[in-house]
This record gives structure tokens, sequence and C-alpha cells, in this order.
């Protein structure tokens, strides 16, 4: 008889976890495996990376031996997750966990740098455990030695960097044939054991003494988190979801400068078959005007304006011409390289660090910047001098380089085409800086407000006369195209053209009949190689239909049917395939932006109709 | 002794000894901090042990040139390699003396024998100060002999 290798089973996204501390995130596979961790920062090389590869990648794992009922869930309002795992001998809880104090706490404490907290309890029965932990820090390029001493655990090197884990009680670590340490443990109800993984690179590891702080960590954690969330200003229908969207998008803030990172995540598949595996670790100013939106929408205030603050630091490294992304401080990523040791996620390749897209002209970004600015100063009239300087001047770039043709929101590398959504923005930027000047906001001379009435009356005529295709009764996605593309949706959002006016009516419908792929997903457009919806352009047709294209009903009724997309615990991925599969970089911050928009915009509807 | 050539070059040598300190955990070489390590002493939160470590050291480090500054008068006079010769010496008692010996006197560092605790938390460096990173030793020894130098070229 020939022994066969069976392939292994196909991992799932929407089961993962994310967890983090507001400056780098864990994914937890909802079966009690870390298996994505980037420390120190988001963008910083893997630490475990078996999403990206499971033999080579490196991870944590706690399981039960024989567990058959696995149920991940969040602790309500936190972004603390808990597995349960059970079977008729015994249950036990797995909480995972990145530690944060409440504010204020870093001025008493000592804290580690970076730690991942793990804590298991054994609440019924009697359960085995196998711990295998697997650290393969720098994307593992190269297998780490594991030491042990008393006092750091088991510890791995890397220049200066240290990673070590403590457990609360003496294990007996052995090698691991796969790779890394591991271990049995034998619990009792009542047992309670904690895993403690600490991260230095710059400063001497703190360790923390693990015998009841476990449990006191996970409290004031969740304090934290639900303390944060319940400041959420929504009222409106699934609160839960917006809740927990607006808990990833925190997760996803670079604490220290107010960056908010696109996913935490690089290289998960945007296409089952093909090598669209991107890094999207870093800061897209794409995402700029939602992200003001929603977070002053929320009110969450602070880290509106932290953001926006961000956005203006970093656009004034490159000003006029604005580059498509940044790191969390602003700089430019390095060049984008393939990690061609790793097989990728179910064995998509290739697996990608930094972007290529950098290099694109994508003439959007400026609008976005000059919407989301705007927004904020809408909030709070107290510009500095330098930021209204910034704004004439990226007004003026716009208002020079407007015809040029572009790369477009969607990134593809196939050469620049006059986008309409590209002009739209160029009409936004320059509709958005007349109206901080009526305001008093910002000074413009008497030639550069002509200039720009003139330039912006001129995008105007152009989007209404070559981005309108009356054969198929729809905005295009390019100047005398005759494709569809779901960012004509936007033209409402940016209040270019009302939601109710019948051009429109008839685009949504058109892109809803073309682009549509039922049960409320909407495809980008038909010339991008996408297996599924993308689901932002999905929540923008909600926001469509909320604000005047569709009554209530039927916005409220395609939200729903949106929502039962997500993951098992609430997140998006970038895309949904016609089988409800995730794909993309995960959890997607552009997918929670527009959710928590969509529902903004459907609880402002109620308001007026009731 | 001239006071103010001790209290400009001493703070001189202090600012370049931080600096190649500083430089080497930027560079991922070494995981010591002594401003925090200082700081760390005084205070239980990580930023303001970070602030009071910094001035400590600063002052610290000023305060020690006066020692260089006796070490030339017994030696017959300031030269550079006099000035290296020192901090060779300061900075090998410092990682095979003080650095072992830190953690009975440090507060909140943590007894290698005993295990962290609710007030000792901090890693210990270790002999050699090799647990904060293997080029630890170079670091140190490359600061303070330049501290050093510089001392013994322009103090008067």
């Amino acid at each position: 008889m020939v022994a066969v290798a069976l392939p292994a089973p196909r991992m799932r996204l929407g089961r993962h976890a994310v967890i983090g501390d507001g400056r780098s995130c864990a994914l937890v596979d909802g079966a009690g495996t870390v298996d994505w961790l980037c420390w120190p920062r988001f963008d910083s090389d893997a630490t475990f990376a078996a999403l990206l590869d499971r033999e080579r990648g490196g991870c944590f794992s706690i399981r039960p031996r024989h567990a058959r009922r696995i149920a991940p869930r969040y602790v309500k309002d936190t972004n603390v997750v808990v597995t349960a795992f059970g079977d008729d001998a015994g249950a036990v809880e797995l909480t995972d966990l990145m530690p944060v104090d409440e504010d204020g706490a870093h001025v008493e404490r000592l804290a580690p740098e970076h730690e991942l907290l793990r804590v298991l309890t054994c609440t019924r029965g009697e359960m085995t455990i196998d711990v295998r932990y697997d650290p393969r820090p720098g994307f593992a390029v190269r297998r780490p030695r594991i030491r042990r001493d008393r006092l750091r655990g088991v510890f791995v090197t890397a220049g200066a960097a240290v990673w070590s884990l403590r457990v609360s009680v003496p294990v007996d670590w052995h090698e691991d044939a796969r790779g890394g340490v591991a271990c049995t443990l034998h619990m009792r109800a009542g047992d309670q054991i904690a895993f403690d993984l600490v991260y230095a690179h710059d400063v001497p590891l703190v360790l923390r003494p693990l015998d009841d702080h476990g449990a006191a960590l996970v409290s004031a954690t969740c304090n934290y988190w639900r303390g944060w969330a319940k400041r959420a200003r929504y009222e409106g229908p699934h609160r839960d979801l917006v809740v927990r969207s607006a808990l990833v998008l925190k997760l996803l803030c670079y604490a220290p400068s107010g960056a908010i990172v696109a996913a935490p995540t690089t290289s998960l598949p945007e296409k089952r078959h093909g090598d669209h595996n991107w890094d999207y670790r870093f800061c897209w100013l794409r995402d700029a005007a939602f992200t003001a939106r929603a977070l002053f929408g929320l009110g969450y205030c602070d880290e509106g304006g932290a953001f926006c603050h961000w956005l203006l630091h970093a656009t004034r490294r490159t000003k006029p011409r604005l580059k498509v992304l940044y790191d969390v401080f602003g700089k430019s990523p390095g060049r984008e390289r393939i990690l061609s040791h790793l097989s990728g996620w179910n064995g998509a390749r290739p697996v990608r660090v930094a972007n290529g897209a950098i290099d694109q002209l994508q003439l959007d970004v400026h609008g976005e910047v000059i919407d989301a600015v705007a927004q904020q100063w809408y909030q709070h009239l107290d510009p500095d001098p330098s930021e209204t300087d910034l704004l004439r001047e990226l007004g003026d770039y716009v208002a020079k380089n407007w015809q040029e043709p572009d790369e477009g929101i969607w990134e593809p590398r196939t050469g620049r085409e006059h986008h309409v959504h590209s002009r739209l923005l160029e009409w936004v930027a320059l509709d958005r800086v007349l109206g901080l000047a009526d305001l008093g906001v910002l000074s413009l001379s008497v030639k550069r407000r002509a200039r720009f009435e003139q330039v912006k009356s001129a995008i105007d005529r152009q989007i209404r006369i070559r981005g309108w295709n009356s054969r198929i009764g729809a905005y295009t996605s390019t100047l005398d195209g005759d494709e569809l593309d779901a960012t004509a949706l936007l033209l409402s959002w940016y209040e270019f053209e009302d939601a109710s006016s019948e051009r429109m009516r008839s685009t949504a419908r058109a892109i809803d009949r073309v682009l549509g792929l039922g049960k409320g997903l909407i495809r980008r457009n038909l010339a991008l190689p996408d297996d599924g919806g993308f689901v932002a352009c999905a929540f923008w047709f909600v926001e469509h239909l909320a604000r005047g294209g569709g009554t209530l009903e039927e916005a409220t009724e395609r939200f729903d049917a949106i929502v039962e997309h997500a993951g098992e615990l609430g997140l998006f991925s970038e895309l949904v395939d016609p089988h409800g599969d995730a794909l993309g970089n995960f959890p997607q911050g552009f997918s929670h932006l527009a959710l928590v928009n969509a529902a903004m915009s459907i609880e402002h509807r109620m308001k007026e109709e009731s | 002794m001239n006071i103010g050539s001790w209290a400009l070059w001493g703070f001189v040598a202090t600012v370049v000894l931080t600096i190649v300190l500083a430089s080497s955990q930027g560079l991922g070489l070494t995981r010591m901090n002594i401003p925090f390590m200082i700081g760390t002493m005084f205070r239980s939160g990580n930023r303001p042990a970070a602030r009071i470590g910094f001035f400590v050291h600063l002052v610290d480090g000023w305060l020690f040139a006066l020692v260089y500054v006796a070490a030339f008068h017994a030696w017959g006079g300031a030269t550079w390699w006099r000035g290296a010769a020192i901090g060779l010496v300061h900075a090998l008692f410092v990682l095979t003396v003080l650095m072992p010996s830190l953690p009975a006197m440090h507060p909140r560092m943590a007894m290698p024998e005993q295990g962290p605790s609710d007030l000792r938390m901090l890693e210990p460096p270790g002999f050699f100060a090799l647990h904060y990173g293997y080029p630890t030793p170079v670091s140190v020894i490359v600061a303070h002999v330049l501290y050093g130098i510089i001392l013994g070229a322009f103090v008067t």
C-alpha cells in the first residue's frame, strides 16, 4: 500500500481574531495558534508568519489534545479574544491579548516594551494541553537558536533584540521536530496558566512576575478597551459591528504617531490563483477622508486629530507631489521585495514586503488629504499657518496637474489613464480649499481663487460630459470610456452630485446590474481580476442608498446582507468571494471604515425620517 | 584645575559618550540604555524613569570627569592617550564589576537567582553586560575610550 500525503487543509481567514497594543498586531487563528506577529511595529519583520508558511513561518500554539468543540469570541467591546475548547472530559478557555494599561498607568509602573499574554484557564474536568513555541524572527529567513535560563525563560535573540517566553508554572520544554520547542501540560478545573511573551529591542527586558498578574492584566486591558469603546457615538443598527470596526481601526492606529495602517498583514492574496499579494502594513492616503469621517463621526476626536496631524506631517515631507503611501512615521518604505523562502497563504506565492505602488502617480490623494484636513478644521477652526500654506500648495499642484493621467485608486500596474475618480478628487481638493477660504480658515489671493474656481468648473464640466456615458446610462471608470467602476458611487459621497439625482440612481442601477455579485457584494470593476466582491464598494452602495439614492429600507436591507459576510468575529478582509471566504489582507481598515461610514449614513437617515 | 575647561569638556565628553551608546541602541547592537537603567533607580514608570535618568546621566558624566582630571594630575598631565587608557580601565570596570553587581544595588533589577518580583522586574545585564546583546562590551569600551580621549586632549 502506498502512503499518500494528503494536502494540508485550507486555512480560512474568517476565523482569525486580531489583537494589538497600538503599535503592533497579532493574529490568532481561532484554534489557539498565534500565526502572525510583527514586533516592534506593524511593518517590522514577522516573528510568527505561519499565516504565510505553515511549515517554516513560525507560530505559538496552545491547544488541548482532544478538544472537539472550538469557539473563538471577543470579550464584548474589547480587543481581548477568548477561545473556548471543550469535549466530554473537560473544557478550557484561552485568553489572548496584548496588555494595554489605562491612560497614565505607564507613569506609575514599569511595563514591557511589547507583550503578548496568553492565559489558559481550565473551567471543567481535566485536559491535556500541547504547547508549541516556534519563533522565527526576521520572516523566518533562518531558524534561531532557542536558549533557556531561569530569569528569561525560553528566549531567542536577533542582534540585541530579545524575545522571552515565561510560563507561570514549571515547564519541561523539549525540542520539537517541526522546529521550536514544545511541552505538554495537564490541567484540572480551576487551574490557570499564564504564558508571557515579551520583546525588547533597545532597553533591558521588563519581566513581570507571573503568579497572579495574568488575571490583573486581562482585567486592566478589558477595562481600557471597554472604556474606549463606550465613547463611540452611534445609536443606529448593528452597534456591535460598528464598535467592533472602531476597535479594529484603533488597533490599526500607530499610537506614537497617529498614523493608521491599511491592514496588519502582507501578501494575503486578493485572488485565489495569481500573484495579487501585496504588503498593506503602511498608511494609504486614499483612506484619509474616510478615516476622518469615521473617527470624527463616532466622536473619536483625539484619534481623528492625531491622524490629521500625521497626515499633514507626512505630506509635508514630499509636498506638493504626494506619495501613495507612507510608513507610520511618514517616511517612504523600502523597495518592494519578494520573500521567496515563504510558500504564501495556502500556497499563494509570492510573499512581498514593502509596496511598489509607492512609485505610482495617483492624483486622487490630494483631494483625500484636503478633505480629511477640512473635516478636522470644520470641527476645530485652529489650523497652524504652515498647515494652511500646505493646503494652498496642494491646491496649486492640483490646479496645475489636474489633466494628467494617473494610475488611479486601484493601483493597477498596467499604466496610466484619465480616471473619473481621480478627477472627482481633484474637484474635491479645490472645492474644499475654496470652502475653507469662504469660512475664513485660510486666505487665498484673488488670482489664486480665480484660478481654483476656473479649474474646479473645468473639472466639473469634464466629469459631467466626458465622465458620463449616456449609452450605458452611468458615470464611467475613465473619461470617454464605457466601463463601469464602483468608485462612481463616491460622486455623491463627496457631494459632487446628489445621490437622489437621476444620473446617480441610473449609475447605481448599472453598477448593481453589471458589477453586482448578489448578497450585497459588488466588484470594483470588470478590468480587475478580483475573485470576489470588494467590501468597501458594497458599503459605498449602502451609503448611496442611505444618502437619497434609495429608501431607508433598501439601505438597511443591503447593509444587513453585507454584514453576513463578516468573519466569525465580525472582522472583514478586503474582498469576499462568492463562497463567503475572505480574500486579501486581514483585517482591512478600508472595509471597516466603509462599514462605519455606511452605518452612520443609515443612522443619519433614520434620524431625518423620524 | 581650570574649572571652565573641566565644565566645558566634561560636558562635551558626556554628550559624545551618550551619542555613541544611543547610536549603538539605534543600530540594534545593544539594549544597554543607561538613562533608563539609572532612572529606574528613582522611578518605576517607563517614561518618567527615562526622563530622570537622562538628566542624572548627564550630571553624572560631568562630575565623573573630575575623577579623570584628578588622574591626569597624578599621572603628570593630560594627554589623549592617557585619557584613552583611563577610559579603557573605566569601561572594563563598568563591564566586569559594576554590571554583574548591579542587581544587588539597583532596587528594580531582578535577581538572577530569584526571578522577577513586583518590585524587581528589570532584566539584569550579566557579566560584560552580554544579556543586552553581544556587541554591548564593544560599544561600552568605544564610548568610554572616546570620553577619555576628549578629556585627555582638551582639558587644561
